[in-house]
């Protein structure tokens, strides 16, 4: 047993699934606020970190203010997306929800291949030091920042639905749209306001996983990822998202650990999370903190 | 109203059998055996680019019925249907070069054994529905895909598998010509056979659970027994599909059957129209045509500087993954029910020119 490996595979598991909790939670923010399952999530990520990568090298501006543009072009891009392509799939038979947003990802996928290639690059390196050493443990300076800004953007979720009046207003407009208009709330703006914010801070991961991995369309694999943490925290928890996250990321490695000490499989690691999926499917549809549904005839 | 007479304005079916016919009128009906009469004069007068272009639609069009059976009418949503068609091919190459059964034996075979993977991954069917199944056939296509690269004794791994051409009585099928009537056969059969079972009491079940799944329960239709014998239905189809596919081809590769394949899929039966037969057929006309005709049409505009420049050149690829999904997309938003629907609007146009209401 090489515990050293297995406790390093841990700590990567913790600071990737932190992401993709973070990730979970905008794909969780659109399903809660709109009924739309995203299926385009993993292209936001995608759409971000290249926007991003096209500011710092191409016009050459320094991190913070490439950083701010891409924040200002995703809120941008979500609004015009949920005004031209959502508003008119509102109240269609969820097929058709789906596959807009399967179409969307495709569209997205293809033409950010087409504009910015398809080989990986790399972004100019905004940090130092490469790797600190923590405990005798070397990580990345990357990976702490990318834990770091996780962190601070679910506290920012948390103030958001807790303490501030738009973050009330999508929370109501969750629970009962009709309510929530007759209170005065704008559902229209709440809806835009949820694929904004989703697509502005599924930019910021886009470029976290950039810095650490470099960009290339290989990234959008993360939307897909989401699928197994969302369903095992639960569809519609905020909570569930970032637990699933975090434990899909453990899932993973943990399975590297095991595949590549005990069986030699190969790529156990990236399929893992999809026999979890279907088995937790089978037995509780509904994830560890998701409301079941209760339907009446 | 025998012979070639005009149907009349209005709905005039008195009887059930009046009411379930395939064929509206019996012109109908000889309009559609004259249309494969002649689709199988074609290669005669045709190149060989258009009976290439066809058999990629016999195949294609025989699995996107299946889907079409599944989330058309039976309202399940299947994000895997390309694994499906993958393990068809897969299955059929096997069968025939490990028991020596002939190759149009094996097809029929790999669909069934395509069925029973389709049933055990439609357990889940069982218990959840909509969203849920979504993301469960999801896993199922990455879960079949991971299979494919794995399991050597059955694909061949990396190496890939390969498809014996198929032998009718002795006589070896190996040019295009004579495929083409092998894929038109197996069209059109599996087109009767799809049309026929949504006329029978199993296909109404499926439209039943479609549309209001608890009535039906209360209607005493077995939701599970339903639900899994749509996702048997689809897989048999997607099975005899990709075997075709792979004996066309005469190679099966673990990595031609990818989640855009799938989508693919998706996307010929909303373009041709969710829960229709024919529009499944159409769908895929569309699908297969649209990227050719870009080709073409970019070759035409080759004229103009913009449409020589590396951009449009070298990203023609891309280009054309993208008017597939915008192409779904704009149907979705502009036409739901899709080119059977449009062409159901064109035919009561002519038939109520000039007084139109």
């Amino acid at each position: 047993m090489n515990f050293e490996l297995l406790f390093q595979l841990l700590l990567n598991g913790l600071i990737v699934g932190t992401l993709y909790g973070v990730v979970a939670m905008c794909f969780v923010l659109i399903y809660k606020s709109t009924q739309v399952v995203n299926f385009a999530q993993g292209e936001f990520l995608l759409i971000g970190a290249w926007v991003c990568y096209a500011f710092l090298v191409e016009f050459q501006m320094p991190f913070w203010l490439g950083f701010v543009f891409t924040l200002l072009f995703m809120l941008a891009f979500g609004v015009i997306l949920q005004l031209v392509v959502l508003r008119p799939m509102i109240g269609e038979p969820i097929i058709s929800v789906i596959m807009v947003t399967i179409g969307l990802s495709i569209f997205f996928q293809a033409a950010t291949k087409w504009i910015f290639g398809a080989t990986t690059a790399t972004y100019p390196q905004v940090f130092e030091t490469r790797a600190i050493s923590i405990g005798g443990m070397q990580i990345e300076t990357a990976y702490i920042m990318s834990f770091a800004i996780s962190l601070v953007i679910m506290a920012a979720f948390y103030w958001f639905f807790k303490y501030s009046k738009l973050g009330l207003a999508m929370r109501a407009t969750a629970f009962d749209q009709q309510v929530a208009q007759s209170l005065g709330i704008s559902v229209k703006t709440v809806f835009a306001m949820s694929w904004a914010i989703s697509a502005m801070v599924s930019g910021v991961a886009g470029i976290v996983i950039g810095m650490v991995n470099g960009v290339s369309s290989g990234l959008s694999v993360i939307g897909i990822k989401v699928f197994p943490a969302v369903i095992l925290g639960g569809l519609d928890s905020i909570i569930g998202a970032i637990a699933g996250g975090v434990i899909i990321g453990l899932l993973e490695n943990g399975a590297e650990f095991v595949d590549g000490q005990y069986l030699h499989w190969g790529n156990l690691f990236s399929i893992a999370p999809f026999y979890v999926l279907i088995v937790i499917l089978c037995i509780k549809p509904y994830g560890l903190f998701g409301t079941k549904d209760i339907e009446r005839i | 109203m025998a012979g070639f007479s005009m149907r009349p304005c209005g709905d005039f079916r008195t009887t059930y059998r009046q009411d379930t016919r395939i064929f509206d009128t019996t012109f109908v009906r000889y309009a559609a055996v004259f249309g494969v009469v002649a689709t199988a004069l074609m290669p005669f007068v045709l190149d060989g680019y258009y009976v290439n272009l066809f058999i990629q639609i016999s195949y294609f069009a025989i699995a996107a019925l299946g889907l079409n059976i599944l989330v058309g009418f039976t309202g399940q949503i299947s994000l895997g249907h390309a694994a499906f068609f993958g393990f068809g091919a897969f299955a059929s190459a096997w069968i025939n070069n490990h028991t020596g059964i002939p190759v149009l034996l094996s097809i029929p075979l790999a669909g069934l054994l395509t069925a029973a993977v389709g049933l055990l991954f439609g357990l889940p069917a069982a218990r959840i529905k909509g969203l849920y199944l979504a993301i469960a056939t999801l896993a199922a296509q990455f879960i079949l895909e991971d299979f494919f690269a794995r399991a050597d004794w059955f694909t061949g791994g990396s190496y890939g598998a390969a498809a014996n051409p198929i032998n009718v009585f002795g006589y070896e099928v190996v040019d295009d010509f004579s495929f083409f009537y092998v894929c038109l056969f197996f069209l059109v059969i599996m087109y009767v056979l799809g049309s026929n079972l949504m006329r029978s009491r199993d296909g109404r079940a499926f439209v039943a659970v479609r549309d209001h799944y608890l009535s039906a329960e209360i209607m005493g239709i077995s939701l599970t027994k339903y639900r899994l014998l749509s996702f048997a239905v689809s897989s048999f189809y997607a099975g005899i599909g990709g075997a075709i596919y792979g004996h066309y081809l005469g190679y099966v590769s673990a990595e031609g059957f990818t989640i855009l394949l799938s989508i693919q899929f998706l996307g010929m039966i909303i373009i041709g129209g969710l829960g229709s037969v024919k529009g499944a057929l159409m769908g895929t006309v569309f699908m297969v045509l649209l990227p050719e005709v870009m080709e073409t049409g970019v070759s035409a505009l080759s004229v103009f500087d913009w449409a020589n420049s590396t951009a449009v050149t070298d990203g023609l690829a891309y280009i054309k993954e993208m008017a597939i999904g915008l192409a779904i997309i704009l149907f979705l938003i502009f036409e739901p029910d899709g080119l059977a629907h449009r062409w159901q609007q064109i035919r009561a146009y002519w038939k109520l020119y000039p007084f139109s209401y």
